[in-house]
């Protein structure tokens, strides 16, 4: 394969096929009688009864024909909902498993932190498994004896290095795992986001240290995460996979747009049957929310130039006065973000249904894909909610309002968008 | 340090591509593995690593108390205990590489699906950890063989002995190549695991280990020598202990069924090692 000076991975017509259904029985036994039974023409007798029968040209393709190059000291972002090939493509990347059909190259090493600690002995000291492990990923010893220090330092585990790492707490054992990780200086880093682990502090010196790797200038780095905040941060360019194929490459903000539009579901008219079992426990039962709807769209994608508008339709199943609703926010890690609340807008009378409009203000939430869960609960009476919806059509907001100062990213940091800081005195300073 | 080398990966790969070179990278690793493996056996016992030496003489003594002085088993006029020592080392380092290589993909398969290094690297740190369990145990069994004859018993070492580094490769590259294509195989056949072991030790007692060739009619000796692993226990004993038979014609036959299960061996776990992980 022909490849550039500046180049450093090209694939050509990378494909990965699996065969559906079960490979095999697993034992040799099952598979000799299936085998005599087909041969026979009867029925096979190790297939469940019902079972789809797969034949050998049932396939999928989890990559579909990808031609990607990227260059030296690019430092790509890869997106995608769960499924759409990454992991497949990082995998074959880092010579996990190989193509079904086309090929890849690459210049120099690729460090691949798909997991960390791997090959981690619980018998070993952590000093003995730095070794081992940075071993398993590529480094000599010479280069480990060079940075056995830093390592230990950054794991913060010292005190515990000579003791057999079956004895640390689960939180000890990521850390020094990561530690060795972070300290590979491959030419080619992969990196996954979910490897930010351990405690609060931790986590944050794992991202900076991720950052601290990907903006070093010599490295060509893929990065893998869901948070769109970081892949702005960290990369100048953005692939999109979806369902085995690349559907973008290129321009980070331009990359986002797609990924976060492209997560469709039937958002529009929900309908929530009354269904006991997805309750929660501590809801009273009360109302039930029979269906939502966003008023006149046909996706969930709102700008930050629109006003949302809900229509909500419930049924009492008791009388209810001075009825509440909270709509809860929380953004793509479930974490809280705000809550929309109106109170006492209704006094309902048993077994009679409402249908009830809102509008929403959402002009203060940053572009970005969200989650939202109606509470309806009234202030007399015990704290309880009646009734707590989840899992209900969730919220994309996209910018369409340009910035008066066009600054790019500072104001969408985050998932809230404050008002601008104030100065409150220009006098010229004099001591 | 920058590394500009071009690594190409396609789906079409060559029938044996062997990276030898690649394997010599990870010298480091394969030490490590290797570290791993003492470390391991041996961690939390209280003789530690005094087993090499023991096991050895515990089942020597076993064989020698059973099929020496109870089933009273000829051992051609040598003495009992070198007899079933010269016999039991070999084929222990025999069976611990078949034993540790059939496992290669089904013991690693965590760490062969998240990471990449030579596969190889594996099967080899296993060869080289019952090669020095080895080299332990015949240095004990050379002291032996010396003190027996400085004692005038029936021991007789004589040139045969510079064969003993070609026996050992025999050896190794006979039990991991027989090792490797069971482990290609137990990717997808999990039952064949139990097999292993089980037939392991029917194989020894097929083998010369606990009897003398020449304990078998002229007219049967060729049922038990084209067994490729009895020569190669034969000619050690023969080498160390200077009485036994010796054909040359059975060692070369030995010695070619060596070079094709170690080549096959090799192909086969090539064509696994690549989309394995696909099926585990």
């Amino acid at each position: 394969m022909v490849m550039k000076d500046e180049c450093v991975i090209k694939t050509e017509h990378l494909s990965k096929e699996y065969r559906l259904g079960v490979i095999g029985s697993g034992t040799l036994r099952r598979d000799l009688q299936s085998w005599y039974a087909r041969k026979m023409g009867k029925e096979d007798p190790n297939r469940k009864i019902g079972d789809k029968l797969y034949t050998k040209y049932d396939t999928f393709l989890a990559l579909d024909d990808i031609n990607i190059e990227i260059n030296h000291g690019e430092r790509v972002g890869i997106i995608g909902a769960n499924g759409a090939g990454k992991s497949t493509f990082l995998k074959l990347l880092s010579r996990v498993t190989s193509p079904t059909y086309g090929e890849f190259s690459f210049r120099g090493r690729i460090a691949s932190m798909l997991e960390v600690g791997t090959g981690f002995n619980g018998e070993l000291t952590g000093r003995e498994n730095i070794y081992l492990n940075g071993a398993i990923l590529g480094m000599s010893k010479a280069e480990i004896d060079i940075k056995i220090d830093s390592i230990i330092k950054f794991s913060e585990c010292e005190r515990f290095i000579d003791t057999p790492v079956k004895r640390y707490s689960s939180g000890m054992f990521v850390k020094l795992a990561f530690a060795v990780a972070a300290h590979l200086d491959s030419e080619i880093m992969i990196m996954d986001e979910i490897l930010a682990v351990g405690d609060m502090q931790f986590q944050n010196k794992c991202l900076n240290k991720m950052r601290e790797l990907a903006l070093n200038e010599n490295r060509t780095i893929l990065y893998v995460s869901h948070n769109m905040n970081t892949i702005r941060e960290l990369c100048n360019r953005c692939i999109v996979f979806s369902q085995g194929k690349v559907v973008f490459d290129g321009d980070v903000e331009e990359a986002i747009k797609i990924y976060l539009g492209g997560e469709q579901g039937d958002f529009v008219n929900m309908q929530f049957p009354r269904d006991y079992s997805k309750r929660l426990p501590s809801d009273r039962q009360d109302i039930y929310l029979n269906s939502a709807a966003y008023i006149g769209k046909t996706d969930n994608i709102f700008y930050d130039d629109e006003k949302l508008e809900l229509t909500l339709k419930w049924q009492a199943v008791k009388n209810v006065r001075n009825l509440c609703l909270r709509i809860e926010i929380s953004d793509y890690r479930r974490t809280p973000v705000t809550a929309f609340v109106i109170e006492d807008f209704c006094s309902c009378t048993a077994e009679k249904t409402y249908k009830q409009t809102f509008s929403i203000d959402i002009s203060q939430l940053a572009s970005g894909g969200y989650y939202t869960r109606y509470v309806f609960y009234n202030q007399e009476e015990e704290n309880y909610p009646f009734q707590t919806v989840e899992n209900v059509a969730g919220l994309t907001i996209r910018k369409r309002k340009t910035d008066k100062n066009k600054n790019k990213w500072q104001k969408k940091w985050g998932s809230v968008i404050m008002n601008d800081i104030e100065l409150l005195n220009n006098d010229e300073f004099t001591e | 340090m920058q590394n500009d080398d071009i690594t190409s990966v396609s789906s079409k790969r060559g029938f044996l591509s062997l990276n030898l070179r690649e394997i010599w990278k990870y010298r480091d690793l394969i030490k490590l593995f290797v570290q791993r493996d003492f470390k391991n056996t041996y961690k939390q016992t209280v003789l530690g690593p005094l087993w090499i030496v023991i096991k050895p003489f515990l089942s020597t003594f076993v064989f020698t108390v059973v099929f020496g002085l109870i089933a009273n088993i000829s051992t051609d006029g040598m003495p009992q205990f070198v007899f079933y020592m010269a016999g039991n080392i070999l084929w222990s380092f025999f069976s611990g590489c078949l034993n540790s290589a059939s496992s290669t993909f089904i013991s690693n398969a965590r760490m062969f699906s998240k990471v990449y290094f030579p596969r190889l690297a594996v099967p080899v740190s296993k060869i080289i950890y019952n090669g020095i369990n080895f080299l332990i145990q015949f240095a004990m069994f050379v002291a032996l063989v010396v003190f027996y004859t400085i004692k005038g018993s029936n021991v007789h070492p004589n040139m045969i002995v510079l064969l003993t580094p070609i026996l050992l490769v025999m050896s190794a590259v006979l039990g991991s190549g027989c090792g490797l294509i069971i482990s290609s195989m137990t990717t997808k056949y999990r039952d064949l695991g139990v097999l292993v072991s089980f037939g392991v030790t029917l194989w020894m007692y097929i083998t010369p280990v606990v009897w003398p060739v020449s304990q078998v009619s002229e007219s049967f000796r060729w049922i038990v020598l084209i067994n490729p692993v009895a020569p190669i226990v034969e000619t050690f004993r023969y080498a160390f202990l200077g009485s036994g038979t010796f054909y040359w014609q059975y060692l070369l036959l030995s010695f070619g069924v060596t070079v094709v299960i170690g080549f096959f061996g090799m192909v086969i776990f090539n064509q696994v090692e690549k989309n394995f992980i696909d099926m585990v």
